[in-house]
């Protein structure tokens, strides 16, 4: 991997996208055990039910760690000062999750040269999941 | 409506040892390929001393502990009406196997919106390692539908 610099770094600069494939159950249950979610919401379809959800759903936090492999991928994680997320709605089985960032700012903070990057992460039906942001310490 | 008097409220530590097999369950369960993540000679060669825990990995400290899920029925929140809001991590050290994970958490504002329809619990928490070194703060909103 190639770690972008801050000089030729620019406002406007596109991350890579990430393209996942379609969720499916498989990926909810090796995900509650391997993140330690265990809410059976998300991994049992009779519980959903009972909660009034049509099916079991994405945990929160699979997605963010998606998001989080769009800025990791472009620079070590190393450099990753802060990492937000703003969970927008839920994630259903066979969403295609596209995870892209874009460069908003290039800011000095807490004596480093940082650029800030607005995340988000969208379905195949252009139906926006989370917003986040990161900020990333470059030299 | 959630008790207001559980602003303040600390939970109980939760100790998580960063082990080697889960992150390179949990690597392949976010479908993270980049072998930073699964070898730990890649994770040496980049600066690592070991396999180094993602982004995202220290939010299971308070999963395998339940403090999570005790603090939701406390809160007496039900697990239908439980939505994750916002989720930030501020970095100061990396995690990497062979540490071990201290996650100390307060509920820090209960607030809600429309009159009832939506309450928030924000909870903040601060990530240590075994050095006493702090390696994250974390803090995560939970909205409960009412």
């Amino acid at each position: 991997m190639k770690t972008p610099t801050f000089d030729t770094v620019q406002v406007g600069d596109e991350l890579p996208p990430l393209q996942l494939p379609p969720v499916d159950r498989t990926t909810l249950a090796l995900f509650a055990g391997a993140s330690g979610d265990h809410n059976p919401i998300h991994i049992d379809i009779d519980v959903a039910r009972r909660a009034g959800m049509p099916d079991v759903f994405a945990q929160g936090m699979l997605g963010m760690a998606w998001v989080g492999r769009v800025v990791t991928a472009w620079a070590p994680q190393s450099r990753l000062r802060r990492f937000d997320a703003r969970f927008q709605g839920i994630t259903q089985l066979g969403n295609a999750m596209r995870c892209t960032g874009r460069v908003v700012e290039k800011l000095e903070q807490g004596g480093e040269r940082c650029v800030r990057i607005e995340l988000q992460s969208a379905n195949q039906f252009g139906q926006t999941k989370i917003v986040g942001e990161a900020l990333v310490a470059l030299t | 409506m959630i008790d207001k008097k559980w602003i303040g409220h600390e939970l109980p530590a939760s100790v998580l040892p960063i082990e080697r097999s889960r992150l390179q369950f949990f690597a392949k369960a976010i479908g993270e390929a980049d072998p930073v993540y699964t070898d730990t000679a890649a994770a040496r060669d980049a600066g690592y001393p070991d396999l180094p825990a993602p982004p995202t990995f220290l939010f299971a400290a308070e999963l395998d502990s339940g403090a999570a899920f005790k603090l939701i029925e406390d809160l007496q929140i039900p697990i239908a009406k439980l939505l994750h809001g916002e989720q930030s991590f501020t970095y100061h050290a990396a995690a990497c196997v062979g540490d071990t994970v201290t996650v100390r958490s307060a509920i820090s504002d209960i607030y809600d919106k429309r009159n009832g329809a939506l309450e928030f619990v924000v909870k903040t928490s601060r990530a240590t390692n075994q050095r006493d070194e702090l390696v994250a703060e974390l803090r995560s909103v939970l909205v409960c539908r009412n």
